[in-house]
């Protein structure tokens, strides 16, 4: 795409050469060429509540480089990911090298919801996508996308995934009164303490009153299974 | 799935392998439970009509004694008297919770699908599975992620009683300690009727490790699929 401004003016000094040879005396001033024009790709994502009664705090949509990971599997959750999982707040991620841009949801995402974001970017900064959200009435549960790769995407192409629970490994799965900070329990989002694995990990589920954990907020609906979310990614432009 | 879209060159290219491919792998694994462990892994190569396990059949016994003991050495035996390839206890040892092995190397040989298994701690008869992967002909990094199945052969009692022989009933052990001790619980009661391998159903456990019905610790020995996730790559 960026060749065809300077086409254009090549055409147009050879054009103003073939005037020069006949009249050079009414030779026009030669216009700069305009600037070349960004093309631009974008990508429209959509996101649907698998669970039965864990709402998902704001979608963080990111586009970043491909080099980058929000987490890594049997490794410490960074503090940017740590406020997700505990707290639902991705603000973290807004000025982490290599993050070119955050889209957000509207809110909470209930239950059997769906939500669309939309995602626009200039064409040489199209690389890795990655979403975030907390399950709120958990401990530390998150879910998302781990840089998926939307350089190669076809304009007019999909991709459809279904996504699971993780474990952020930041805090104990207490399920205690005042650790969760979901309509369940209405409780404490971040702290910085660790007190459990300290390791991301496929979340083990929730275990609730119902089955047994004395002290727990949470009853049966709360519990959940894989795939929490489903997700579509369309090029569209 | 793909297939179906390639021209017919592609196919072509496709079907040289079978007559005589040879491919260099390149595999790890990671434990993605919360707090379980899994015995000595085995991984391997083999033609299309070999099958470790198959969900919905009947555990073989080489199969069961893998599952309610961590031993392979019977289905080391089976895969290559079917002259298929194999890699036995990569890690070299137990692999914890979040723990890895990576840069595992098989040369598949002439072998066109790839089987994994190992047996879950604690529990009676969990196994992660993975049953006859094709092996891709095309070369590149390939992830999977594998589900906790149940052999099928034994009750899940949930008791830790260092039973780990075939037959015999209870867990051989929690490694990571974290385990009621010699059957302090009074056992689960298992009311499946389901002899075939299936899906696990996960374990219940309570926070009772002196007591309640199950040796399991509800907070720790939990899971959900996947278990596993093992990286390919193709060369």
């Amino acid at each position: 795409m960026n060749t065809l401004p300077m086409k254009t003016s090549l055409l147009a000094l050879a054009l103003l050469g073939l005037g020069a040879c006949s009249d050079s005396d009414n030779m026009a001033p030669i216009e700069p060429p305009p600037p070349p024009q960004v093309a631009m790709q974008s990508f429209e994502v959509t996101v649907t509540n698998l669970t039965a009664n864990q709402p998902m705090s704001p979608l963080a949509l990111i586009s970043h480089d491909d080099n980058v990971k929000l987490w890594q599997i049997g490794e410490s959750a960074s503090v940017a990911l740590e406020q997700v999982a505990e707290a639902g707040n991705s603000s973290g991620f807004d000025s982490l090298s290599g993050v070119n841009a955050v889209v957000r949801g509207a809110g909470m995402l209930p239950p059997g919801m769906s939500e669309t974001l939309m995602l626009t970017l200039e064409e040489d900064k199209v690389d890795a996508l990655s979403l975030l959200t907390m399950l709120v009435n958990t401990n530390d549960g998150f879910s998302g996308i781990n840089a998926m790769d939307i350089d190669s995407m076809e304009k007019g192409s999909a991709k459809t995934l279904t996504l699971m629970a993780y474990d952020a490994g930041t805090e104990a799965n207490s399920e205690a009164k005042g650790s969760i900070p979901g309509p369940a329990d209405g409780g404490e989002g971040f702290n910085a303490a660790r007190d459990d694995v300290n390791r991301v990990h496929v979340h083990p589920g929730v275990i609730s009153q119902d089955d047994g954990l004395t002290g727990s907020v949470l009853n049966a609906s709360h519990r959940f299974d894989n795939p929490v979310l489903k997700v579509t990614v369309r090029r569209t432009e | 799935m793909a297939h179906k879209l390639l021209p017919a060159g592609a196919l072509l290219t496709a079907a040289l392998p079978l007559i005589g491919h040879s491919a260099e792998l390149d595999i790890s694994i990671t434990n993605l439970t919360h707090g379980n462990h899994f015995t000595p892994v085995l991984i391997a190569a083999h033609g299309a009509d070999v099958h470790l396990f198959q969900s919905g059949e009947m555990a073989t016994a080489a199969l069961q004694k893998m599952a309610e003991g961590g031993a392979i050495d019977e289905l080391v035996t089976q895969v290559e008297g079917a002259g298929g390839a194999t890699v036995q206890n990569p890690a070299a040892g137990l692999m914890a919770a979040g723990s890895s092995v990576s840069g595992v190397l098989m040369n598949s040989g002439s072998q066109t699908h790839l089987s994994l298994v190992a047996m879950v701690l604690p529990t009676n008869d969990a196994f992660i599975g993975l049953d006859a992967w094709p092996i891709p002909t095309e070369a590149g990094t390939y992830t999977l992620y594998l589900n906790a199945y149940d052999a099928g052969t034994e009750a899940n009692d949930e008791i830790i009683n260092g039973a780990g022989a075939p037959g015999q009933p209870g867990i051989p052990a929690a490694p990571g300690g974290n385990g009621g001790s010699n059957g302090n619980g009074t056992g689960v009661a298992d009311g499946s009727g389901n002899d075939k391998v299936h899906i696990h159903p996960g374990v219940l456990g309570d926070t009772d490790p002196n007591g309640g019905t199950s040796d399991l610790d509800s907070r720790i020995h939990r899971w959900l699929n996947p278990v596993a996730r093992v990286v390919v790559t193709v060369k």
